[in-house]
Protein backbone atom coordinates (compact mmCIF):
# COMPACT_ATOMS: atom_id res chain seq x y z
CA UNK A 1 0.00 0.00 0.00
CA UNK A 2 1.67 3.47 -0.68
CA UNK A 3 1.25 5.96 1.74
CA UNK A 4 -1.68 7.44 0.23
CA UNK A 5 -4.95 5.95 -1.18
CA UNK A 6 -4.29 6.85 -5.24
CA UNK A 7 -7.90 10.00 -6.13
CA UNK A 8 -8.80 7.33 -8.52
CA UNK A 9 -9.53 4.39 -5.58
CA UNK A 10 -12.90 4.03 -3.73
CA UNK A 11 -10.07 4.02 -0.65
CA UNK A 12 -10.95 2.12 2.64
CA UNK A 13 -13.70 -0.42 2.34
CA UNK A 14 -14.87 -3.67 4.66
CA UNK A 15 -16.97 -6.67 4.32
CA UNK A 16 -20.03 -6.71 5.42
CA UNK A 17 -21.75 -10.82 6.05
CA UNK A 18 -25.77 -11.61 5.05
CA UNK A 19 -27.40 -14.14 7.28
CA UNK A 20 -29.63 -16.77 5.30
CA UNK A 21 -32.08 -18.51 7.11
CA UNK A 22 -34.72 -19.85 4.50
CA UNK A 23 -33.14 -23.17 3.11
CA UNK A 24 -31.43 -22.73 -0.66
CA UNK A 25 -32.24 -25.88 -3.00
CA UNK A 26 -29.38 -26.44 -4.75
CA UNK A 27 -29.00 -27.57 -8.88
CA UNK A 28 -27.34 -31.12 -6.89
CA UNK A 29 -30.84 -31.64 -5.15
CA UNK A 30 -29.40 -30.61 -2.13
CA UNK A 31 -30.19 -28.21 0.17
CA UNK A 32 -28.31 -25.75 2.39
CA UNK A 33 -30.48 -24.95 5.04
CA UNK A 34 -28.96 -21.73 6.13
CA UNK A 35 -25.63 -19.88 4.74
CA UNK A 36 -23.84 -16.68 4.31
CA UNK A 37 -22.78 -14.44 2.14
CA UNK A 38 -19.97 -11.91 2.48
CA UNK A 39 -19.78 -9.08 0.58
CA UNK A 40 -18.19 -5.56 0.08
CA UNK A 41 -20.16 -2.53 -1.35
CA UNK A 42 -18.72 0.70 -3.12
CA UNK A 43 -20.82 3.95 -3.84
CA UNK A 44 -24.07 5.23 -2.64
CA UNK A 45 -26.98 3.34 -3.46
CA UNK A 46 -29.67 5.88 -4.81
CA UNK A 47 -33.11 6.79 -3.47
CA UNK A 48 -34.70 4.83 -5.92
CA UNK A 49 -32.64 1.53 -5.78
CA UNK A 50 -31.45 1.86 -9.37
CA UNK A 51 -28.00 2.16 -9.96
CA UNK A 52 -26.41 -1.06 -8.39
CA UNK A 53 -24.03 -2.93 -10.32
CA UNK A 54 -23.48 -6.42 -9.28
CA UNK A 55 -19.92 -7.34 -9.70
CA UNK A 56 -19.59 -11.59 -10.59
CA UNK A 57 -15.75 -13.51 -9.53
CA UNK A 58 -13.75 -15.91 -11.22
CA UNK A 59 -12.51 -18.98 -9.71
CA UNK A 60 -10.15 -17.73 -7.10
CA UNK A 61 -11.28 -14.02 -6.96
CA UNK A 62 -13.38 -13.11 -4.03
CA UNK A 63 -15.87 -10.00 -2.91
CA UNK A 64 -12.80 -7.79 -2.30
CA UNK A 65 -13.18 -6.26 -5.52
CA UNK A 66 -11.92 -2.90 -4.75
CA UNK A 67 -10.09 -0.44 -2.06
CA UNK A 68 -7.69 -1.63 0.69
CA UNK A 69 -8.54 -3.27 3.85
CA UNK A 70 -6.49 -1.23 5.52
CA UNK A 71 -3.11 1.44 4.89
CA UNK A 72 -1.01 -2.18 5.87
CA UNK A 73 -2.80 -3.56 2.33
CA UNK A 74 0.22 -4.14 0.03
CA UNK A 75 -2.78 -4.63 -2.67
CA UNK A 76 -6.01 -3.25 -3.33
CA UNK A 77 -9.05 -5.66 -4.75
CA UNK A 78 -9.23 -7.89 -7.78
CA UNK A 79 -10.56 -5.42 -10.10
CA UNK A 80 -9.23 -2.09 -8.83
CA UNK A 81 -8.52 -1.08 -12.36
CA UNK A 82 -12.12 -0.93 -13.54
CA UNK A 83 -13.78 -0.11 -10.24
CA UNK A 84 -13.48 2.71 -8.97
CA UNK A 85 -14.22 6.86 -9.16
CA UNK A 86 -13.65 7.82 -12.98
CA UNK A 87 -13.06 3.83 -14.02
CA UNK A 88 -15.62 2.04 -16.20
CA UNK A 89 -17.42 1.03 -13.40
CA UNK A 90 -17.82 4.34 -11.85
CA UNK A 91 -18.10 4.51 -8.45
CA UNK A 92 -19.39 8.06 -8.37
CA UNK A 93 -22.65 6.74 -10.13
CA UNK A 94 -23.01 3.12 -9.70
CA UNK A 95 -23.59 1.43 -5.99
CA UNK A 96 -21.30 -1.84 -6.76
CA UNK A 97 -22.18 -5.03 -5.27
CA UNK A 98 -19.56 -8.49 -4.93
CA UNK A 99 -20.33 -10.72 -3.19
CA UNK A 100 -17.98 -14.01 -2.50
CA UNK A 101 -19.54 -17.18 -3.70
CA UNK A 102 -21.04 -20.05 -1.94
CA UNK A 103 -18.54 -22.66 -1.51
CA UNK A 104 -15.79 -20.38 -1.44
CA UNK A 105 -13.37 -19.87 0.99
CA UNK A 106 -13.20 -16.35 1.81
CA UNK A 107 -16.05 -15.80 4.38
CA UNK A 108 -19.28 -17.33 2.59
CA UNK A 109 -20.38 -20.70 3.49
CA UNK A 110 -18.41 -23.15 1.78
CA UNK A 111 -15.74 -26.17 3.21
CA UNK A 112 -14.38 -24.05 5.76
CA UNK A 113 -17.63 -22.87 7.26
CA UNK A 114 -19.48 -25.08 10.46
CA UNK A 115 -21.99 -27.23 9.32
CA UNK A 116 -24.76 -25.77 11.27
CA UNK A 117 -25.91 -29.66 11.37
CA UNK A 118 -22.61 -31.21 12.99
CA UNK A 119 -20.75 -28.52 14.65
CA UNK A 120 -17.49 -29.07 12.42
CA UNK A 121 -16.11 -27.72 9.36
CA UNK A 122 -18.05 -28.84 6.18
CA UNK A 123 -15.04 -30.17 4.39
CA UNK A 124 -15.41 -32.20 1.54
CA UNK A 125 -19.24 -32.25 2.79
CA UNK A 126 -20.20 -29.48 1.58
CA UNK A 127 -22.45 -29.63 -1.65
CA UNK A 128 -21.67 -29.10 -5.41
CA UNK A 129 -22.55 -25.57 -6.22
CA UNK A 130 -23.62 -24.24 -9.54
CA UNK A 131 -23.31 -21.20 -11.61
CA UNK A 132 -27.46 -21.41 -11.00
CA UNK A 133 -26.75 -21.75 -7.47
CA UNK A 134 -24.66 -18.69 -7.43
CA UNK A 135 -27.01 -16.57 -9.37
CA UNK A 136 -29.68 -17.71 -7.00
CA UNK A 137 -27.96 -16.68 -3.77
CA UNK A 138 -26.91 -13.75 -5.63
CA UNK A 139 -30.53 -13.01 -5.87
CA UNK A 140 -31.42 -13.75 -2.50
CA UNK A 141 -28.65 -10.81 -1.38
CA UNK A 142 -30.23 -8.47 -4.27
CA UNK A 143 -33.54 -9.00 -1.81
CA UNK A 144 -31.73 -8.30 1.56
CA UNK A 145 -30.61 -5.18 0.09
CA UNK A 146 -33.89 -4.01 -1.25
CA UNK A 147 -32.45 -4.10 -5.05
CA UNK A 148 -35.47 -5.77 -7.30
CA UNK A 149 -33.16 -4.74 -10.35
CA UNK A 150 -29.33 -4.17 -11.18
CA UNK A 151 -28.36 -1.83 -13.35
CA UNK A 152 -25.60 -3.92 -14.70
CA UNK A 153 -24.22 -7.30 -13.88
CA UNK A 154 -20.61 -7.41 -14.98
CA UNK A 155 -17.94 -10.04 -14.59
CA UNK A 156 -15.10 -11.65 -16.43
CA UNK A 157 -13.87 -15.22 -16.83
CA UNK A 158 -16.43 -17.51 -14.76
CA UNK A 159 -17.46 -14.05 -13.47
CA UNK A 160 -18.67 -13.49 -17.01
CA UNK A 161 -20.50 -16.91 -17.15
CA UNK A 162 -22.33 -15.64 -14.20
CA UNK A 163 -23.64 -12.24 -15.62
CA UNK A 164 -25.11 -14.40 -18.43
CA UNK A 165 -26.24 -17.32 -16.37
CA UNK A 166 -27.97 -14.18 -14.86
CA UNK A 167 -29.62 -12.51 -17.92
CA UNK A 168 -31.08 -16.16 -18.46
CA UNK A 169 -32.58 -16.57 -14.91
CA UNK A 170 -33.96 -13.15 -13.68
CA UNK A 171 -34.30 -11.47 -17.46
CA UNK A 172 -36.26 -9.04 -15.02
CA UNK A 173 -34.10 -8.30 -12.44
CA UNK A 174 -30.89 -6.39 -14.33
CA UNK A 175 -30.70 -4.12 -17.59
CA UNK A 176 -27.66 -4.70 -19.05
CA UNK A 177 -25.08 -7.84 -18.94
CA UNK A 178 -21.30 -7.12 -19.29
CA UNK A 179 -19.73 -10.71 -20.30
CA UNK A 180 -15.77 -10.58 -20.59
CA UNK A 181 -13.34 -13.36 -21.42
CA UNK A 182 -16.10 -16.00 -20.64
CA UNK A 183 -17.49 -18.98 -22.77
CA UNK A 184 -21.07 -20.36 -22.96
CA UNK A 185 -19.62 -23.21 -21.75
CA UNK A 186 -16.47 -24.91 -20.93
CA UNK A 187 -14.52 -26.85 -24.02
CA UNK A 188 -13.39 -30.46 -23.36
CA UNK A 189 -9.70 -29.30 -23.52
CA UNK A 190 -10.79 -26.72 -20.47
CA UNK A 191 -12.83 -30.03 -18.48
CA UNK A 192 -9.41 -31.31 -19.09
CA UNK A 193 -7.15 -29.10 -17.65
CA UNK A 194 -9.73 -28.66 -14.99
CA UNK A 195 -9.45 -32.20 -13.94
CA UNK A 196 -5.42 -32.61 -13.74
CA UNK A 197 -6.12 -29.94 -11.00
CA UNK A 198 -7.72 -31.85 -9.12
CA UNK A 199 -6.40 -34.86 -9.62
CA UNK A 200 -3.20 -32.99 -8.44
CA UNK A 201 -4.93 -31.98 -5.76
CA UNK A 202 -7.18 -35.84 -4.79
CA UNK A 203 -4.02 -37.72 -5.08
CA UNK A 204 -1.51 -35.54 -2.77
CA UNK A 205 -1.20 -37.69 0.57
CA UNK A 206 -2.11 -34.95 2.92
CA UNK A 207 -5.57 -34.86 0.84
CA UNK A 208 -7.41 -36.93 3.25
CA UNK A 209 -10.31 -37.16 1.30
CA UNK A 210 -11.02 -33.80 2.04
CA UNK A 211 -10.80 -33.91 5.31
CA UNK A 212 -7.04 -32.69 6.11
CA UNK A 213 -7.95 -30.29 8.65
CA UNK A 214 -9.13 -32.84 10.63
CA UNK A 215 -5.53 -34.58 9.84
CA UNK A 216 -4.52 -30.64 10.38
CA UNK A 217 -2.65 -30.59 7.36
CA UNK A 218 -3.12 -29.27 3.45
CA UNK A 219 -2.48 -30.79 0.47
CA UNK A 220 -0.36 -28.23 -0.19
CA UNK A 221 1.85 -29.77 -3.06
CA UNK A 222 -1.48 -30.43 -4.79
CA UNK A 223 -3.14 -27.17 -4.92
CA UNK A 224 0.29 -25.73 -5.40
CA UNK A 225 0.15 -27.99 -8.74
CA UNK A 226 -2.92 -27.06 -9.55
CA UNK A 227 -2.14 -23.42 -9.32
CA UNK A 228 0.69 -23.80 -11.33
CA UNK A 229 -0.81 -25.55 -14.39
CA UNK A 230 -4.04 -22.74 -13.93
CA UNK A 231 -1.20 -20.42 -14.35
CA UNK A 232 -0.25 -21.44 -17.78
CA UNK A 233 -3.76 -21.13 -19.28
CA UNK A 234 -3.80 -17.75 -17.57
CA UNK A 235 -0.94 -16.57 -19.78
CA UNK A 236 -0.35 -16.68 -23.73
CA UNK A 237 2.77 -18.19 -25.51
CA UNK A 238 3.84 -14.86 -26.59
CA UNK A 239 3.23 -13.03 -22.76
CA UNK A 240 5.31 -16.12 -20.88
CA UNK A 241 8.04 -15.87 -23.91
CA UNK A 242 8.48 -11.73 -22.99
CA UNK A 243 8.00 -12.02 -19.78
CA UNK A 244 10.62 -15.03 -18.59
CA UNK A 245 11.72 -16.07 -22.20
CA UNK A 246 14.18 -19.05 -21.47
CA UNK A 247 16.38 -16.57 -18.97
CA UNK A 248 17.73 -18.13 -16.36
CA UNK A 249 17.90 -17.02 -12.60
CA UNK A 250 21.66 -18.18 -12.29
CA UNK A 251 22.44 -17.02 -15.55
CA UNK A 252 23.78 -20.46 -16.32
CA UNK A 253 22.61 -24.12 -16.51
CA UNK A 254 23.20 -25.94 -13.39
CA UNK A 255 22.18 -29.98 -14.76
CA UNK A 256 19.66 -30.49 -12.00
CA UNK A 257 16.21 -30.16 -10.81
CA UNK A 258 16.01 -26.37 -8.70
CA UNK A 259 14.46 -23.78 -10.22
CA UNK A 260 16.67 -22.80 -12.78
CA UNK A 261 14.15 -21.11 -15.39
CA UNK A 262 12.62 -18.15 -14.43
CA UNK A 263 9.25 -18.87 -15.86
CA UNK A 264 9.77 -22.17 -13.05
CA UNK A 265 10.39 -20.05 -10.06
CA UNK A 266 7.50 -17.45 -11.15
CA UNK A 267 4.65 -20.43 -11.20
CA UNK A 268 6.41 -21.84 -7.78
CA UNK A 269 6.04 -18.69 -6.54
CA UNK A 270 3.00 -18.59 -7.68
CA UNK A 271 1.26 -21.85 -6.67
CA UNK A 272 2.96 -21.60 -3.04
CA UNK A 273 1.38 -17.88 -2.77
CA UNK A 274 -1.84 -19.95 -3.41
CA UNK A 275 -1.76 -22.55 -0.67
CA UNK A 276 -1.25 -19.59 1.72
CA UNK A 277 -4.25 -17.87 0.76
CA UNK A 278 -7.00 -21.14 -0.71
CA UNK A 279 -8.36 -23.66 0.37
CA UNK A 280 -8.32 -27.13 -2.00
CA UNK A 281 -11.76 -27.96 -1.09
CA UNK A 282 -13.05 -24.91 -2.47
CA UNK A 283 -11.05 -24.98 -5.47
CA UNK A 284 -12.52 -28.20 -6.34
CA UNK A 285 -16.22 -26.81 -6.47
CA UNK A 286 -15.11 -23.99 -8.58
CA UNK A 287 -13.39 -26.38 -11.00
CA UNK A 288 -16.71 -28.70 -10.85
CA UNK A 289 -18.83 -25.09 -11.19
CA UNK A 290 -17.12 -24.19 -14.30
CA UNK A 291 -17.26 -27.72 -16.21
CA UNK A 292 -20.85 -27.98 -15.20
CA UNK A 293 -21.92 -24.14 -16.12
CA UNK A 294 -24.37 -24.66 -19.83
CA UNK A 295 -26.77 -22.74 -19.96
CA UNK A 296 -28.24 -24.12 -23.39
CA UNK A 297 -28.48 -27.56 -21.57
CA UNK A 298 -31.91 -26.86 -20.37
CA UNK A 299 -33.08 -25.44 -24.15
CA UNK A 300 -32.16 -28.48 -25.96
CA UNK A 301 -28.43 -27.58 -26.04
CA UNK A 302 -29.11 -24.85 -27.76
CA UNK A 303 -27.76 -21.08 -26.87
CA UNK A 304 -30.36 -19.44 -29.57
CA UNK A 305 -33.26 -20.77 -27.52
CA UNK A 306 -31.39 -20.40 -23.94
CA UNK A 307 -31.04 -16.46 -24.99
CA UNK A 308 -34.30 -16.28 -26.47
CA UNK A 309 -36.39 -14.70 -23.12
CA UNK A 310 -32.98 -12.41 -22.29
CA UNK A 311 -34.25 -8.92 -21.59
CA UNK A 312 -31.01 -7.08 -20.97
CA UNK A 313 -28.32 -4.98 -23.53
CA UNK A 314 -25.38 -6.70 -23.28
CA UNK A 315 -21.44 -5.97 -23.75
CA UNK A 316 -19.37 -8.90 -24.51
CA UNK A 317 -15.90 -8.89 -24.62
CA UNK A 318 -12.75 -11.24 -25.23
CA UNK A 319 -9.33 -10.47 -25.83
CA UNK A 320 -7.23 -11.62 -28.62
CA UNK A 321 -4.60 -14.45 -27.43
CA UNK A 322 -7.32 -15.87 -24.62
CA UNK A 323 -7.05 -19.28 -25.19
CA UNK A 324 -8.32 -20.63 -22.37
CA UNK A 325 -11.74 -18.95 -23.59
CA UNK A 326 -10.87 -17.49 -26.70
CA UNK A 327 -12.61 -15.02 -28.99
CA UNK A 328 -14.27 -17.52 -30.27
CA UNK A 329 -15.90 -18.90 -27.62
CA UNK A 330 -17.64 -15.55 -27.26
CA UNK A 331 -18.40 -15.08 -30.66
CA UNK A 332 -20.89 -18.34 -29.69
CA UNK A 333 -22.65 -15.77 -27.10
CA UNK A 334 -22.35 -13.22 -30.05
CA UNK A 335 -24.23 -14.86 -32.56
CA UNK A 336 -26.83 -16.32 -29.87
CA UNK A 337 -27.57 -13.15 -29.28
CA UNK A 338 -27.92 -11.40 -32.33
CA UNK A 339 -29.95 -14.58 -33.84
CA UNK A 340 -32.50 -13.42 -31.24
CA UNK A 341 -32.24 -9.37 -32.49
CA UNK A 342 -30.88 -8.36 -28.92
CA UNK A 343 -29.14 -5.41 -27.86
CA UNK A 344 -25.74 -5.68 -27.93
CA UNK A 345 -22.11 -5.04 -28.71
CA UNK A 346 -19.28 -7.13 -28.75
CA UNK A 347 -15.46 -5.98 -28.10
CA UNK A 348 -12.05 -7.83 -29.31
CA UNK A 349 -9.42 -6.34 -27.56
CA UNK A 350 -5.74 -6.59 -29.01
CA UNK A 351 -3.79 -7.66 -25.80
CA UNK A 352 -1.02 -10.22 -25.67
CA UNK A 353 -1.53 -10.98 -21.99
CA UNK A 354 -3.81 -14.07 -22.74
CA UNK A 355 -6.70 -15.20 -20.23
CA UNK A 356 -5.30 -11.89 -17.49
CA UNK A 357 -5.67 -9.86 -19.73
CA UNK A 358 -9.02 -9.16 -18.29
CA UNK A 359 -7.59 -8.14 -15.34
CA UNK A 360 -5.46 -5.66 -16.61
CA UNK A 361 -5.86 -1.88 -17.39
CA UNK A 362 -5.78 -2.10 -21.15
CA UNK A 363 -6.24 1.48 -22.69
CA UNK A 364 -8.59 0.11 -25.64
CA UNK A 365 -10.46 -2.14 -22.96
CA UNK A 366 -11.06 0.84 -20.21
CA UNK A 367 -12.11 3.13 -22.91
CA UNK A 368 -14.99 1.19 -24.57
CA UNK A 369 -15.96 -0.15 -20.96
CA UNK A 370 -16.68 3.19 -19.79
CA UNK A 371 -18.22 3.80 -22.88
CA UNK A 372 -20.51 1.41 -22.54
CA UNK A 373 -21.40 1.98 -18.85
CA UNK A 374 -21.81 5.62 -19.63
CA UNK A 375 -24.90 4.43 -21.31
CA UNK A 376 -26.27 2.09 -19.10
CA UNK A 377 -29.11 4.09 -17.02
CA UNK B 1 -30.33 17.24 -35.17
CA UNK B 2 -26.92 18.42 -37.66
CA UNK B 3 -27.62 17.73 -41.87
CA UNK B 4 -27.54 14.39 -42.95
CA UNK B 5 -24.86 14.19 -45.51
CA UNK B 6 -26.68 13.72 -48.54
CA UNK B 7 -25.78 10.04 -49.42
CA UNK B 8 -26.94 9.21 -46.04
CA UNK B 9 -30.04 11.25 -46.22
CA UNK B 10 -30.89 9.14 -49.71
CA UNK B 11 -29.97 6.12 -48.18
CA UNK B 12 -32.09 6.94 -44.87
CA UNK B 13 -35.20 8.11 -47.28
CA UNK B 14 -34.57 3.84 -48.85
CA UNK B 15 -34.99 2.44 -45.70
CA UNK B 16 -38.62 1.85 -44.24
CA UNK B 17 -39.28 3.17 -40.86
CA UNK B 18 -38.97 0.30 -37.60
CA UNK B 19 -37.23 -1.96 -40.17
CA UNK B 20 -33.88 -4.13 -39.29
CA UNK B 21 -30.57 -3.33 -40.66
CA UNK B 22 -26.72 -4.60 -40.84
CA UNK B 23 -24.36 -1.25 -41.62
CA UNK B 24 -21.32 -3.55 -42.88
CA UNK B 25 -18.12 -1.15 -42.29
CA UNK B 26 -20.84 1.62 -40.09
CA UNK B 27 -17.69 3.81 -39.12
CA UNK B 28 -18.45 5.99 -36.46
CA UNK B 29 -21.93 4.95 -36.34
CA UNK B 30 -23.64 8.60 -38.10
CA UNK B 31 -26.01 6.72 -39.93
CA UNK B 32 -27.19 3.66 -37.62
CA UNK B 33 -27.78 6.84 -34.72
CA UNK B 34 -29.58 8.69 -37.68
CA UNK B 35 -31.54 5.62 -38.17
CA UNK B 36 -32.70 4.26 -35.02
CA UNK B 37 -33.06 8.10 -33.62
CA UNK B 38 -35.36 9.47 -36.66
CA UNK B 39 -36.78 6.44 -38.31
CA UNK B 40 -36.79 3.80 -35.56
CA UNK B 41 -34.60 1.55 -37.51
CA UNK B 42 -32.27 -0.85 -34.99
CA UNK B 43 -30.08 -3.40 -35.95
CA UNK B 44 -26.47 -3.75 -35.82
CA UNK B 45 -22.76 -2.21 -37.13
CA UNK B 46 -19.82 -3.97 -37.98
CA UNK B 47 -16.48 -2.31 -37.88
CA UNK B 48 -13.08 -3.38 -37.30
CA UNK B 49 -11.70 0.44 -36.67
CA UNK B 50 -11.23 0.81 -33.01
CA UNK B 51 -11.25 4.58 -32.86
CA UNK B 52 -14.65 4.01 -34.59
CA UNK B 53 -16.30 1.46 -32.54
CA UNK B 54 -15.12 3.25 -29.97
CA UNK B 55 -17.43 6.54 -30.85
CA UNK B 56 -20.28 4.21 -31.49
CA UNK B 57 -20.71 2.98 -28.07
CA UNK B 58 -20.69 6.09 -26.82
CA UNK B 59 -23.50 6.99 -29.23
CA UNK B 60 -25.23 4.12 -27.44
CA UNK B 61 -24.93 1.90 -30.85
CA UNK B 62 -24.91 -2.30 -31.21
CA UNK B 63 -21.85 -2.34 -32.47
CA UNK B 64 -19.65 -5.59 -33.32
CA UNK B 65 -15.95 -5.40 -33.75
CA UNK B 66 -15.44 -8.04 -36.93
CA UNK B 67 -13.41 -8.24 -40.37
CA UNK B 68 -15.51 -7.85 -43.24
CA UNK B 69 -13.34 -9.76 -44.91
CA UNK B 70 -14.19 -12.70 -42.37
CA UNK B 71 -17.54 -12.87 -44.09
CA UNK B 72 -21.02 -12.80 -42.54
CA UNK B 73 -21.25 -16.73 -42.54
CA UNK B 74 -22.13 -15.93 -38.23
CA UNK B 75 -25.15 -14.58 -39.91
CA UNK B 76 -28.16 -16.46 -40.61
CA UNK B 77 -30.47 -16.03 -44.00
CA UNK B 78 -32.95 -13.05 -44.03
CA UNK B 79 -31.67 -11.94 -41.07
CA UNK B 80 -32.27 -8.16 -41.44
CA UNK B 81 -34.36 -5.98 -43.95
CA UNK B 82 -31.41 -4.11 -45.30
CA UNK B 83 -27.57 -5.16 -45.29
CA UNK B 84 -25.82 -1.90 -45.83
CA UNK B 85 -22.05 -0.91 -46.96
CA UNK B 86 -21.14 2.27 -47.27
CA UNK B 87 -17.84 3.27 -49.28
CA UNK B 88 -16.19 0.31 -48.24
CA UNK B 89 -17.30 -2.09 -50.83
CA UNK B 90 -13.84 -0.60 -52.76
CA UNK B 91 -11.79 -2.15 -49.75
CA UNK B 92 -12.92 -5.54 -49.49
CA UNK B 93 -10.79 -9.00 -50.81
CA UNK B 94 -14.16 -10.48 -52.23
CA UNK B 95 -16.68 -7.65 -52.96
CA UNK B 96 -18.28 -10.30 -55.46
CA UNK B 97 -18.99 -12.74 -52.74
CA UNK B 98 -19.53 -9.96 -50.28
CA UNK B 99 -22.71 -8.68 -52.10
CA UNK B 100 -24.18 -12.42 -52.28
CA UNK B 101 -23.26 -12.59 -48.93
CA UNK B 102 -25.63 -9.27 -48.49
CA UNK B 103 -28.53 -11.00 -50.13
CA UNK B 104 -28.60 -13.76 -48.25
CA UNK B 105 -28.42 -12.41 -44.75
CA UNK B 106 -30.48 -9.42 -45.68
CA UNK B 107 -33.75 -9.02 -48.23
CA UNK B 108 -31.78 -6.30 -49.80
CA UNK B 109 -28.78 -4.49 -49.97
CA UNK B 110 -27.43 -1.09 -50.31
CA UNK B 111 -24.03 -0.54 -51.31
CA UNK B 112 -22.14 2.90 -51.95
CA UNK B 113 -19.11 2.91 -53.82
CA UNK B 114 -16.42 5.76 -55.23
CA UNK B 115 -16.92 6.07 -59.07
CA UNK B 116 -13.64 4.51 -61.07
CA UNK B 117 -15.68 5.88 -64.34
CA UNK B 118 -15.60 9.52 -63.55
CA UNK B 119 -14.44 11.92 -65.95
CA UNK B 120 -11.82 13.37 -63.41
CA UNK B 121 -10.35 9.73 -63.01
CA UNK B 122 -10.53 8.80 -66.73
CA UNK B 123 -8.44 12.07 -67.24
CA UNK B 124 -5.95 10.93 -64.82
CA UNK B 125 -5.30 7.92 -66.58
CA UNK B 126 -6.13 9.08 -70.43
CA UNK B 127 -4.14 12.51 -70.12
CA UNK B 128 -1.78 12.50 -66.97
CA UNK B 129 -0.83 8.71 -67.16
CA UNK B 130 -1.27 8.45 -63.13
CA UNK B 131 -3.51 6.70 -60.99
CA UNK B 132 -6.32 8.90 -60.19
CA UNK B 133 -6.20 10.85 -56.99
CA UNK B 134 -9.04 13.27 -56.09
CA UNK B 135 -11.97 14.23 -53.97
CA UNK B 136 -13.85 10.71 -53.78
CA UNK B 137 -10.64 8.54 -54.05
CA UNK B 138 -7.56 11.37 -52.07
CA UNK B 139 -5.10 8.15 -51.82
CA UNK B 140 -1.56 7.48 -53.67
CA UNK B 141 -1.58 3.94 -55.42
CA UNK B 142 0.47 2.93 -52.40
CA UNK B 143 -1.31 3.61 -49.45
CA UNK B 144 -4.88 3.15 -50.60
CA UNK B 145 -7.15 1.12 -48.95
CA UNK B 146 -9.30 0.86 -52.12
CA UNK B 147 -8.38 -2.41 -53.51
CA UNK B 148 -11.15 -3.36 -55.69
CA UNK B 149 -12.31 0.13 -57.49
CA UNK B 150 -14.92 -0.34 -60.14
CA UNK B 151 -17.10 2.18 -62.01
CA UNK B 152 -21.27 2.05 -62.19
CA UNK B 153 -21.18 0.06 -65.34
CA UNK B 154 -18.63 -2.57 -63.78
CA UNK B 155 -21.25 -2.86 -60.97
CA UNK B 156 -24.12 -3.40 -63.09
CA UNK B 157 -21.90 -5.83 -64.98
CA UNK B 158 -21.82 -7.88 -61.41
CA UNK B 159 -25.71 -7.67 -61.15
CA UNK B 160 -26.64 -9.04 -63.97
CA UNK B 161 -23.60 -11.80 -63.84
CA UNK B 162 -24.94 -12.53 -60.43
CA UNK B 163 -28.68 -12.25 -61.23
CA UNK B 164 -29.60 -9.22 -59.10
CA UNK B 165 -32.25 -6.61 -59.64
CA UNK B 166 -30.86 -3.29 -59.25
CA UNK B 167 -33.92 -1.53 -57.53
CA UNK B 168 -32.92 2.18 -57.02
CA UNK B 169 -29.51 3.94 -58.15
CA UNK B 170 -28.42 7.51 -57.28
CA UNK B 171 -25.07 9.56 -57.97
CA UNK B 172 -23.61 12.38 -55.99
CA UNK B 173 -20.51 14.14 -56.20
CA UNK B 174 -17.89 14.06 -53.54
CA UNK B 175 -19.86 16.95 -51.56
CA UNK B 176 -22.90 15.05 -51.74
CA UNK B 177 -24.24 17.15 -53.93
CA UNK B 178 -26.25 16.14 -58.12
CA UNK B 179 -27.03 17.68 -60.99
CA UNK B 180 -28.49 17.15 -63.97
CA UNK B 181 -25.93 16.17 -66.13
CA UNK B 182 -25.24 13.42 -63.27
CA UNK B 183 -28.09 12.16 -64.14
CA UNK B 184 -28.29 12.26 -67.73
CA UNK B 185 -24.66 10.84 -67.87
CA UNK B 186 -23.92 9.08 -64.13
CA UNK B 187 -21.23 6.88 -64.86
CA UNK B 188 -19.23 9.82 -66.64
CA UNK B 189 -20.20 12.71 -63.79
CA UNK B 190 -21.29 10.57 -60.91
CA UNK B 191 -18.38 10.56 -58.17
CA UNK B 192 -20.32 8.65 -55.35
CA UNK B 193 -22.65 5.80 -56.45
CA UNK B 194 -25.61 4.43 -54.63
CA UNK B 195 -27.70 1.03 -55.35
CA UNK B 196 -30.28 -0.84 -53.44
CA UNK B 197 -30.77 -4.25 -54.75
CA UNK B 198 -32.54 -7.79 -54.10
CA UNK B 199 -32.30 -11.01 -55.83
CA UNK B 200 -34.33 -11.39 -58.79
Amino acid sequence: MPDTIPADSIGIVSPSVQKFESPLALDCGRELKEYELIYETYGQLNADKSNAVLICHALSSNHHAAGYHSMEDKKPGWWENCIGPGKPIDTNRFFVVCSNNLGGCSGSSGPMSINPETGKPYGPDFPIVTVKDWVRSQARLADALGIDQFAAVVGGSLGGMQALQWAIDFPDRLRHSVIIAAAPRLSAQNIAFNEVARQAIMTDPEFYEGRYHEHNTVPKRGLMIARMLGHITYLSDDAMRGKFGRELREGKINYGFDVEFQIESYLRYQGQSFVDRFDANTYLLMTKALDYFDPAIDYDNDLTKALAHIKTKSLVISFTTDWRFAPERSKEIVKALHDNDKDFSYIEVEADQGHDAFLMKIPYYMDTFSAYMANVK
Amino acid sequence: MTELRRDLAIISDWIKPNSRILDLGCGNGTLLKHLRDAHGVNGYGLEIDTNKILECLKKDLNVIQTDLDAGLSDFDEESFDYVVMTQTLQAIYHPDKLIEEMLRVGREGIVTFPNFGHWRARLHIALGGHMPVYGAIPYEWYNTPNIHLCTLSDFEQLCRDKNIKILQREVVTAEHKTSTTMRVLPNLFGELALYRFSRK
